[in-house]
């Protein structure tokens, strides 16, 4: 069959599934809309949880960015899962013995203030809707390559969908239907991982081949190694970034994950408190099968890729005889030559090869140059070698195509590319309906039903919902169409904020009693207010690298942030009145497992 | 033993288990996936060298293992003090 009828079977197929289980498991109440009333299995929590956490950034960007980073990628496998521990030990079981829907009922409630809950509502629709932006994108980007729509139309379609299972399902319908995406996204992911580290290395499991010893009597790594210094990249194993700068990071995306609003709003769904804990270790599973193949995954690629532009000779491939998937994704516009060197072969090494910012090549409508490649408008008037390579860079290769096009480097058969696709859409889609219902519920029921209107009815609430729901799809299908040039940035932004606001108000919220509103409200507005100033002062404002604070990067900053807000909201809450005392009750009964029942609206 | 001192007891106990759990998450992540990488780098381990792997895939299977290590402890805990659902 030819790959664009497998990829529609595919496609079409896991589609037909997802509104299936959708249409089964319709929401009634306003408790099955926003937890899925309570009594989704730890098992299968945690298969969503995974699907959930598990973006098209983990999906398609995460292999492709260690690929070419190499160890610096490393913050991100770290930071990415080592959150699970924190938010199963510090939070996930407290906040579902508290037993309530959303995390603005947790900080409105515990520190029995209205700004609070409103400073908690602005924090989850911002970072979920900086989230959601990134995601819509990626549905986008798979329907363009692989169905030949245009990215717009892919966009829409994929709209149409999640609009079908959120907006009737709510949690009940998202839950389930993110199971059937798990199982999609892992299969997507790890066959073509299997079938690379076979043809590779010999070994069937990508975190064993990667240490595996080639047939040139060198290990992968030692290879990937050698492979990058010869062409003036960094060596593959060593890191660039300084210590302090990693450390802040990888801290940084591990209290990220743990204060993100549609990752602890999974853990809300369960029956017991118990089944918190079990589910976290049951998400974490699910998780790490994926993360512990990415080092493989990208190693693997990352020679395939070389070795495929460069040819055996390491002195490049005559653009003619490139194989079908390079012009491919130079027609999807995700690559580009120029040839430099006036010999008709693509070569590449360190250094851009465009003019571009971070070299990215502007292609000239439709016009092709003298071998039938995309003619280029920013080539570069005196394209050098870089750190001893033999040749200048002619190529760019986007990162985030590695994944995508892995299978077709690797001639894998055309049902692995098609499966590919379907999973990209899959962990898209699943983590773009988690968000989607974080933000239809802070906005019907925090912002309607608990501050500006309590009388509302559960019908009314359902509907306010309902139609949240519609907006926000729209929205982040408008950011799907049009995606702001700093989706990489503004993804960043999303856990610093989480890192620096919504990890520790939860934290100082469970495990220090004494803590006040005046603390609470005073810490997120200092961690808050630094981390965002710090991000856009060096992101936008074109801060100078030289004036990082201790050379820490936006990214790592949420960290410093986090800091901020404890010691502020510590020294603040010792100088103001102690929390009333029921409120001291509370704080004693979230403690203690027993008695949690389920999930309860008032 | 009246219910609040048990509740104490109990609290107590149970962030002994978190600390201690979070300590060896500290040491794998930090120490050794970041602080002494490159202490850890010059020994080899199964074709990594082992601050690499620990970086790139023992950290995360340490990760899982600390999890359900320490679900089950709480579990036992939850029924010492008598406190499970």
């Amino acid at each position: 069959m030819s790959l664009d009828l497998l990829t529609y079977l595919f496609i079409g197929g896991s589609f037909a599934l997802y509104i299936g289980i959708a249409i089964w498991a319709r929401a009634g109440s306003t408790k099955e809309f926003y937890v899925a009333g309570g009594g989704v299995p730890p098992l299968a929590n945690g298969m969503a949880t995974a699907a959930d956490w598990m973006s098209a950034a983990s999906f398609i960007s995460l292999a492709g960015l260690v690929s070419f980073i190499g160890r610096d990628g490393s913050a991100y496998l770290m930071g990415w899962t080592g959150g699970y521990v924190l938010l199963a030990m510090l939070l996930a079981p407290y906040l579902r013995k508290f037993g309530k829907f959303t995390i603005p009922d947790f900080v409105g409630d515990r520190y029995y203030s209205k700004t609070a809950r409103l400073i908690a509502i602005i924090c989850t629709i911002v970072i979920s809707f900086t989230y959601v932006a990134g995601q819509m994108r990626g549905v986008g980007i798979v329907f363009s390559r692989y169905l030949h729509v245009d990215i717009n139309t892919g966009v829409i379609i994929g709209m149409a969908i999640v609009f079908f299972y959120a907006v009737l399902g709510g949690m009940k319908g998202i839950t389930y239907t993110q199971v059937a995406q798990y199982v999609v996204l892992i299969l997507a992911f790890m066959v073509p991982a299997f079938f690379m580290s076979m043809q590779v290395t010999g070994h069937f499991l990508p975190q064993v081949g990667l240490g595996a010893t080639l047939e040139s009597g060198m290990s992968v790594l030692a290879t990937l190694d050698q492979l990058s210094v010869d062409l003036g990249f960094a060596e593959y194993t060593a890191g660039k970034k300084s210590t302090i700068d990693i450390f802040c990071l990888t801290a940084a995306l591990m209290a990220g994950t743990a204060g993100l609003p549609h990752v602890i709003v999974r853990f809300f769904t369960v029956p017991r408190v118990k089944d918190a804990r079990t589910s976290a270790g049951w998400a974490l599973i699910f998780i790490a099968i994926l993360y512990t193949s990415v080092p493989g995954v990208a190693g693997f690629g990352r020679v395939n890729l070389i070795q495929t532009i460069n040819g055996a000779d390491n002195a490049g491939t005559e653009y003619a005889t490139m194989p079908q998937w390079f012009k491919n994704w130079e027609n999807a516009g995700l690559l580009g030559w120029n040839d430099y060197n006036g010999d008709g072969k693509v070569q590449y090494a360190a250094g851009t090869a465009f003019n571009g910012s971070k070299g990215k090549p502007a292609f000239d409508g439709e016009a092709r140059g003298e071998h039938g490649q995309r003619a280029v408008t920013n080539a570069h008037a005196d394209p050098k070698a870089v750190n001893g390579a033999p040749f200048a860079n002619e190529v760019y290769v986007d990162r985030d195509i590695m994944v995508l096009a892995n299978p077709e480097i690797a001639q894998l058969p055309n049902w692995v590319i098609a499966l590919v696709a379907a999973g990209a859409v899959a962990a898209a889609l699943s983590t773009a309906a988690g968000l989607l219902l974080v933000i239809s519920t802070a906005i019907a029921h925090d912002l309607m039903k608990t501050i500006i209107n309590p009388n509302i009815s559960e019908k009314q609430e359902l509907m306010y919902a309902r139609i949240a729901a519609v907006v926000a799809i729209c929205i982040a299908g408008y950011f799907g169409i049009n995606p702001p040039g700093f989706v990489a940035q503004v993804v960043a932004l999303a856990f610093g904020l989480a890192s620096s606001s919504v990890f520790p108000v939860l934290v100082m919220g469970i495990f220090n009693k004494r803590m006040n509103k005046e603390g609470a409200i005073a810490g997120m507005v200092v961690g808050l207010g630094s981390t965002m100033a710090y991000m856009i002062y060096f992101t936008f404002m074109g801060g100078a690298k030289e004036d990082l604070f201790l050379g820490i990067s936006t990214g790592g900053f949420g960290f410093v942030g986090m800091l901020l807000n404890f010691i502020v909201a510590y020294v603040v809450s010792m100088m103001t009145p102690p929390p009333p005392a029921e409120i001291q009750e509370i704080v004693e009964n979230i403690r203690v497992p027993r008695g949690a029942g389920t999930a309860h609206a008032h | 033993m009246s219910t609040n001192d048990n509740a104490q007891a109990y609290w107590s106990e149970n962030l002994r288990i978190i600390i201690t759990y979070l300590s060896i998450w500290f040491v794998v992540s930090y120490v050794c996936g970041i602080l002494l990488v490159d202490q850890l780098d010059a020994i080899p381990f199964f074709g990594f060298p082992l601050g690499f792997w620990i970086d790139q895939q023992g950290s995360i299977f340490i990760y899982v293992g600390l999890i359900w290590a320490y679900a089950a402890s709480m579990n036992k805990l939850d029924e010492k003090y008598d406190v499970h659902e």
